[in-house]
């Protein structure tokens, strides 16, 4: 895969080595206003399996696993036991396959495993600080594990830490952090060594929605600002659709699907409109409706869901919608309680993808998931 | 290395801390040796408190002291009284201070590997360039390392002691020499025994009990076997009994090897070629443990 910024593709931009550091553009922020974006053209392969396959004695936990994953995040989907773990393990070199074979960053798994655990960062599912040192301590050894010398361990440390949002409280002992900066203290040893990529096993897992929100915020900045490519796994596709630029689904072992969420959530936008009542329009949702369909545009109920009778849905088409949408509902003097974008889910499409259903169908499982 | 600079940064924003983004590594990486000798010295310093908290500061340092302190009297002593020898030999000086070696191999082997056990931080070094032997031998020699000052810091004052007491040079540095060696293997042995034993459990104080219990119960087993044979004059089977424990084994060495006389009931240690069986077990001991825990850390993996 490729993506142009402002240059269109020209293949003499591409750099010497595949993987040479050199080639993944970072986003320099902060420190001024006056940075230009540039997004350089990129032609790269992150992970590559080919018919991997691991089994255990009583289990198959990967079987014929072909994928390929580009820079970028990209979120690995399934249930407990569908093989997400086991994944990780073979490329970070530490367990062999049972069959075929991967490569990260151009290292193949089997026989580089050293050389790829220095360029990769891993952050478990499981618990794994222990409670009597403090984070910058702690980092501090982890980045001295990666390699790194004691002075640019310690500076390393201080900016990952601030990055990943720990700031006065990195001096206390772990013991007496909630989940949330647990969460982000495993993400800054996973970091701390600036590594080219880095393994996210379910980095959201035990965190309250707000948490998770900015778990999810997090991750993404780790590719936008940081530069870092991401796998990150979870068993629940919607959590994944904000922050993933692809997304990869195993069950059983098996590669169900691999692709770009783009292609799926932003074929169609759906705009979802609330408002509220006057003495003039009693029922204001219902004149909006009619006003719309006056000028030709389709309207839907929210069906059957809760509080549906308030929400209209209907397609956007582009700028112009949102306009007209204004227009119609300040001629009619209502109030505007919220206009927002419902993106379809990526559980949806994946259903949708097997049994193709209505758009209408599809609008009405949007109103579900997003409100 | 950025593909791309910031085009012109006013010089006034460079002054402020504002928000400075992120910063690419491009230093050196300096791989698995060095991760093995930094895990080494983080783990030597951990095994005196230095660098955790105060609280386990305590217990180590309190043993150190508790070490040095009966030779620093001796050399007082010896001093004083303007003696011709000191009162206890280099290589006796452990065996008799072998209970607080085995308080301190019982208290500081769990917390050098137990920790990483309960806390589950193995998975976060072996995701790292370094390897389960990397780990295991920079656990081992960490460990063996703080046996060796415990045991030979003592040692040392004893033969400053002596020169200053103005003892015949040649013979205390002899002696002072064999101490070192004999407190090496100890010190190996020991080190061995305590890790292995320390890491089949990730409770801490499981590790502290299991150590000691395997130190005293062996040696008091075996003492108890070698005064009965001893009793029964069968001064042959004190010796091959004296193999089954680590201090007496260290003990038949030194004083097969190291001139030391035997700490055996009845003094007769080891001649020549039991002295060999006692090093090729001693050997054996310190190579299975390290094997074990290989084997270990194999299996904890990720």
């Amino acid at each position: 895969m490729w993506t142009s910024g402002d240059a269109p593709f020209d293949p003499r931009r591409i750099p010497r080595g595949p993987y040479d550091r050199r080639r993944i553009p970072r986003r320099l922020c902060g420190l001024t206003t006056g940075v230009v974006r540039v997004t350089t053209v990129m032609y790269v392969t992150v992970i590559a399996t080919e018919s991997l396959s691991k089994r255990f004695p009583r289990v198959t936990a990967l079987d014929r696993l072909s994928v390929d994953v580009g820079p970028g995040v990209t979120g690995l989907v399934g249930a407990n036991g569908a093989g997400k773990s086991t994944l990780i393990k073979i490329l970070l070199g530490l367990s062999p396959a049972t069959e075929g074979r991967a490569e990260v960053l151009g290292l193949d798994v089997a026989t580089k495993g050293a050389a790829i655990r220095e360029r990769v960062g891993y952050m478990p599912e499981h618990d794994c600080l222990p409670p009597d040192v403090s984070a910058t301590e702690f980092v501090v050894h982890m980045a001295r594990m990666s390699g790194l010398p004691p002075t640019a361990a310690r500076e390393r440390t201080a900016d990952t830490l601030r990055h990943v949002g720990l700031y006065e409280e990195r001096y206390r002992p772990i013991g007496g952090y909630s989940t949330g900066m647990k969460q982000r203290v495993k993400l800054a040893q996973a970091l701390v060594h600036d590594p080219q990529l880095v393994f996210l096993d379910e980095p959201t897992n035990g965190l309250d929605p707000v948490g998770r929100d900015e778990m999810l915020g997090l991750i993404r900045r780790v590719h936008t600002d940081f530069g870092i490519s991401v796998l990150v796994t979870s068993h629940l596709l919607g959590e994944l659709e904000r922050t993933c630029d692809h997304v990869v689904v195993i069950d059983g072992g098996k590669l169900l699907r691999a692709s770009s969420t783009t292609d799926f959530t932003q074929t169609t936008t759906t705009l979802a409109i609330e408002v509220t009542d006057t003495d003039e329009h009693p029922d204001g949702t219902r004149a909006v409706r009619d006003a719309l369909h006056a000028r030709g545009v389709t309207v839907e109920n929210g069906g059957g869901l809760p509080g549906a009778g308030h929400v209209l849905l209907l397609t956007a088409q582009g700028e112009e919608t949102y306009d007209l949408v204004r227009d119609v509902i300040a001629d009619l003097g209502l109030g505007l309680v919220r206009m927002e974008q419902r993106r379809h889910h990526i559980s949806e499409v994946f259903r949708n993808s097997e049994t193709s259903t209505s758009s209408d169908e599809q609008r009405k499982e949007a109103a579900g998931h997003g409100g | 290395m950025a593909v791309e600079h910031p085009a012109a940064a006013p010089p006034g924003d460079q002054s402020r801390i504002h928000n400075i983004g992120y910063r690419s590594y491009d230093g050196p990486r300096l791989g698995r040796a060095y991760a093995r000798r930094s895990l080494y010295s983080q783990s030597l310093r951990g095994a005196y408190g230095l660098g955790r908290s105060a609280k386990s500061k305590v217990l180590p340092m309190l043993l150190f002291v508790v070490m040095c302190v009966p030779a620093a009297i001796m050399v007082a002593v010896a001093v004083a009284t303007k003696a011709n020898d000191l009162p206890l030999d280099y290589t006796r000086y452990a065996i008799v201070m072998q209970a607080v070696i085995s308080l301190y191999v019982a208290s500081q082997a769990p917390q050098s590997v137990s920790r990483d056990l309960r806390f589950k931080t193995v998975p976060l070094y072996f995701s790292r360039p370094i390897e389960t032997a990397d780990y295991v031998r920079a656990k081992y020699a960490a460990l063996a390392s703080a046996l060796f000052v415990l045991t030979a810091a003592p040692l040392l004052v004893l033969y400053v002691g002596a020169l200053l007491a103005k003892l015949d040079f040649a013979d205390q540095t002899e002696g002072f020499a064999q101490g070192l060696v004999s407190v090496a293997l100890l010190s190996l042995l020991f080190a061995g025994i305590g890790l292995v034993v320390a890491s089949v459990t990730p409770r801490r104080g499981f590790g502290i009990a299991a150590v000691i219990a395997v130190l005293t119960i062996s040696y008091g087993a075996v003492s108890t076997l070698q005064a009965i044979a001893d009793v029964q004059d069968s001064s042959g089977a004190v010796v091959w009994i004296g193999l089954f424990s680590p201090i007496t084994l260290v003990d038949g060495v030194q004083s097969a090897f190291l001139g030391a006389a035997s700490a055996f009931p009845g003094g007769t240690g080891p001649g020549t070629g039991e002295g060999v069986v006692y090093v090729l077990v001693a050997l054996g001991l310190i190579a299975a443990a390290h094997g074990l825990l290989m084997r270990r850390y194999k299996k904890v993996g990720l």
